[in-house]
């Protein structure tokens, strides 16, 4: 019994057997003892039995779906509202909380995690749709396909090995065995210096100002043409967008300022998760690296399902390329787009493993879900390990609203 | 992947019409526009290579390493092994036990390659010196004087003559030497992490933990979602909607929120931290996107074939014994692999609902992430860790990606 092979041998005997044995004798005695189909009540008995046998079907889902997902949330909102004291939990109001909203790293956790619930969704669809778009056009797309999808079957843990490599450091004298720390060693601060250093990403990050500013302009436009009735209830959303947008755009324009005052430490090899801000970056590249492949693949067959009809009647009118992707395609697959952009927002949500293994919340890279950790199994502080897990909860909640939103559209 | 490749046919023909509209701007005729869509199609090959070899390099990188022995890692970039390297080494000559006189001079004759510490004859010397101030001062072949009438003469492969007045230090002559190793891999990580490795350094018992956790948290959420997901798509009873509302909100509910609830209540009835308790997690964790996506895939099985079973008068059980379930093998066999990967890649629901204090039962992911702390530098020993963690999701990955792609299309597409 102590063997964990053999005790996993007989578990897997036991639950098959237990849950066919279930469902074959709990059908045979619903039949056959409770509502036998014979005698005078036979139609009766077997319209009775089916009323039943979809609850035997669904019992133990919904068992284990009760005790470990629908309990927990009640219970861990009452634990955000309790302190633990010797011999039990005494009410504590919203002190928890208080106590969180007090603390320095919960802040820092919110602004990583919004730093990683725009970047990380974003850069995966947009990579998601190149390679999806590319790799549909050529004879050896299907492998280049499963190799971008590949990193999807290494564990988080294991990308961050392989990321930790990329970011080593060496003394200066020594070889450098990170690609990241060679790179670096090359620029002297000369003309490429200035060119790959300072150019290159202002460029980058004024072209990624200009797309938020469009998509804010396109987001706001509705609310001065006055035209759709709709617009009353998405002004608070409105807002919102309009709101993140000009903050991104800010941020944007004055780091790209930075990089022209910046003096960069050349010649010195950098210890790249060390860095405050930047290092968050470092740590969400993993995350893309392996949630663009998902992407690709959702994206890939919704552009595959594009009717032809319409790039053929966009190509008859002389749209050009970028017109016919941006204006026929992108439009008509922008349903997936959204659900590809949800499931990546949850995994962001979610995301503990690579910060744990990587940096540990160190040097400013605390995400909520791994603070929540800290203050569950380090700090030992269940009531504010819990109200950290109620903010989770609280920001996938209008994705969730959404989701049964939606599937309750689909149904009726 | 073949329901995509069903239609390749048309899609081809779809993009090649999209790749002739391209250069309607630039083609004279219909014959010019061959040239030019080769060109096009050139840049999509290369911009696809080049992504490619972006998002292969970082494991790549990491497989290569486990190749190598510790001191090539810290001497060279991975990129480098393949390779000969260029490497500066510091060895000794034979010292005074090895010296012969000569005509009233000390002589030491012998191979600094192959000698000692040498690192092997498959490496060429280029150059050398005996100060640490000029390393590289002399080419191999040249005598260099080391100061107090001592020379030596170094050869490209290695072999020496080394002469002084006086009778030599017992540890010899300090060289410098700039010596050209081929390429060289070993297995001897492998060795390390799967047999012969101690304490931390063996992964063997966390891979039998980590698989006696993932079989059966495999398998019987497989077998109780799949009665679920049939009644929820073919059995009618007052409250399926609001079932499978329930289902489609609970898919995202983060498993975070259930850590302390359920580690109390494993705690409170007596299952304590262990297999049992980590089993019954990933099965509670695991199901809605079970039910999800099972049902999916049972809604859509044709109407016709159920109803007349039920014609015939076969029970609901019967039913979805004997047509239900071999014919949803492919959702059946996607959520195995979702299930099966993300138990395997697990970290968080181990550490809380498996491991104890004794870490007997650790899995290989945490005895990773204990790695990282403990043995930071030793990248041999990480990286072939890494490996043997990413090897059976790989293999399932590489086996059975046209299901994984489906259950990924079933799961989120509508």
């Amino acid at each position: 019994m102590d063997n964990p092979a053999i005790q996993g041998l007989i578990t897997i005997i036991v639950g098959v057997g237990g849950c066919i044995g279930y469902f074959y004798f709990s059908n045979q005695i619903l039949d056959k003892v409770i509502f036998p189909a014979r005698g005078e009540n036979a139609g009766r008995n077997i319209n009775r039995a089916n009323m039943v046998r979809p609850w035997l079907f669904l019992f133990p889902a919904i068992f284990a779906l009760g005790l470990y997902l629908g309990y927990p949330v009640f219970e861990t909102l009452r634990l955000s509202l309790t302190d633990r004291v010797p011999g039990g939990y005494e009410w504590a109001g919203l002190s928890n909380y208080s106590q969180m909203f007090s603390e320095p790293k919960f802040w820092e956790a919110i602004r990583n995690n919004m730093l990683w619930l725009i970047i990380v969704p974003a850069v995966s669809t947009g990579f998601g749709l190149l390679a999806a778009q590319l790799t549909d056009r050529i004879s050896w797309g299907n492998v280049a396909k499963s190799l971008i999808f590949m990193p999807m079957a290494i564990s988080l843990v294991g990308a961050s090995v392989i990321f930790k490599l990329i970011y080593d450091a060496r003394p200066a004298d020594t070889a450098q065995i990170g690609v990241m720390n060679a790179v670096w060693m090359q620029f002297e601060g000369g003309i490429g210096s200035i060119l790959f250093l300072q150019l290159l990403p202002s460029l980058i990050l004024l072209c990624f100002a200009t797309f938020v500013a469009y998509f804010g302009y396109v987001f706001l436009r509705p609310m001065w043409q006055r035209d759709g009735g709709h617009s009353a209830a998405l002004l608070p959303l409105r807002i919102l967008v309009a709101v993140a947008a000009v903050l991104l755009v800010w941020e944007c324009a004055s780091s790209a300022l930075g990089l022209w005052t910046a003096s960069f430490p050349y010649g010195e090899p950098q210890q790249w998760l060390t860095i405050p801000f930047w290092n968050s970056f470092l740590l969400m590249v993993v995350l893309i690296w392996i949630q663009t492949g998902f992407a690709m693949v959702i994206l890939s067959a919704a552009l595959r399902g594009i009717p032809e009809e319409t790039v053929e009647a966009a190509i008859v009118d002389g749209a050009n390329p970028f017109q016919i992707f941006f204006k026929i395609k992108v439009p008509q697959i922008i349903g997936t787009i959204v659900v590809v952009w949800t499931t990546i927002t949850l995994t962001v949500l979610k995301v503990f493993d690579i910060v744990f293994a990587m940096t540990n919340g160190q040097w400013e890279t605390q995400v909520l879900a791994n603070y929540m950790y800290d203050k569950l199994f380090r700090a030992n502080d269940w009531g504010v390990g819990s109200a950290s897990a109620i903010i989770i909860m609280l920001m996938v909640m209008p994705i969730l609203v959404w989701n049964v939103y939606n599937v309750r559209k689909e149904m009726r | 992947m073949t329901d995509q490749n069903v239609d390749r046919g048309e899609i081809q023909a779809a993009s090649s019409q999209f790749l002739s509209g391209l250069f309607k701007g630039k083609a004279q005729s219909d014959d010019g526009i061959a040239g030019g869509k080769s060109s096009l199609t050139w840049a999509v090959h290369i911009s696809v290579a080049f992504l490619v070899a972006l998002w292969l390099f970082p494991t790549v990188g990491l497989f290569v390493s486990s190749f190598r022995t510790a001191d090539q890692i810290s001497a060279s970039g991975w990129w480098n092994s393949l390779f000969p390297t260029e490497q500066i080494i510091q060895l000794r000559t034979g010292g005074a036990d090895a010296a012969t006189q000569l005509d009233g001079v000390f002589v030491v004759e012998g191979n600094l390659l192959t000698d000692g510490e040498g690192p092997g004859t498959e490496a060429t010397i280029s150059a050398f010196g005996v100060s640490s101030r000029a390393i590289g001062a002399f080419q191999a072949g040249e005598t260099a004087p080391a100061g107090d009438g001592e020379e030596l003469t170094l050869m490209a492969d290695g072999s020496y003559r080394y002469t002084s007045v006086e009778e030599p230090g017992r540890r010899g002559q300090r060289v410098f030497v700039t010596a050209t190793t081929p390429p060289e891999f070993t297995l001897d990580n492998y060795r390390t992490i799967l047999f012969s490795g101690q304490g931390q350094d063996n992964m063997a018992k966390a891979f039998f933990n980590t698989l006696t956790v993932t079989i059966p948290a495999t398998i019987i959420p497989i077998l109780i979602a799949a009665f679920a997901a049939y009644a929820l798509a073919w059995m009618d009873f007052p409250g399926r909607a609001l079932l499978i509302a329930m289902v489609v909100g609970l898919l995202v509910v983060p498993l975070q929120l259930a850590l302390i609830p359920l580690l109390k209540l494993h705690l409170g009835i007596g299952i304590g931290k262990g297999y049992l308790g980590v089993w019954l997690a990933h099965t509670g964790f695991g199901m809605p996107l079970a039910i999800y996506l099972l049902r999916n895939y049972m809604v859509g099985l044709p109407k016709d074939i159920i109803e007349n079973a039920r014609v015939d008068g076969a029970t609901d059980f019967q039913i979805f014994v004997k047509i239900i379930l071999p014919l949803s093998f492919p959702a059946l066999a996607a959520f195995a692999i979702f299930q099966f990967l993300w138990t395997w890649n697990d970290l968080l629901v181990a550490k809380v609902f498996l491991i104890d204090s004794t870490g007997s039962t650790t899995v290989m992911t945490n005895q990773i992430v204990e790695l990282l702390g403990t043995r930071g530098g030793n990248w041999e020993i990480l990286a072939t860790a890494a490996f043997v963690s990413m090897a059976v999701p790989l293999a399932v990955f590489f086996a059975m990606q046209r299901y994984l792609v489906r259950g990924l299309l079933a799961g989120s597409v509508k």
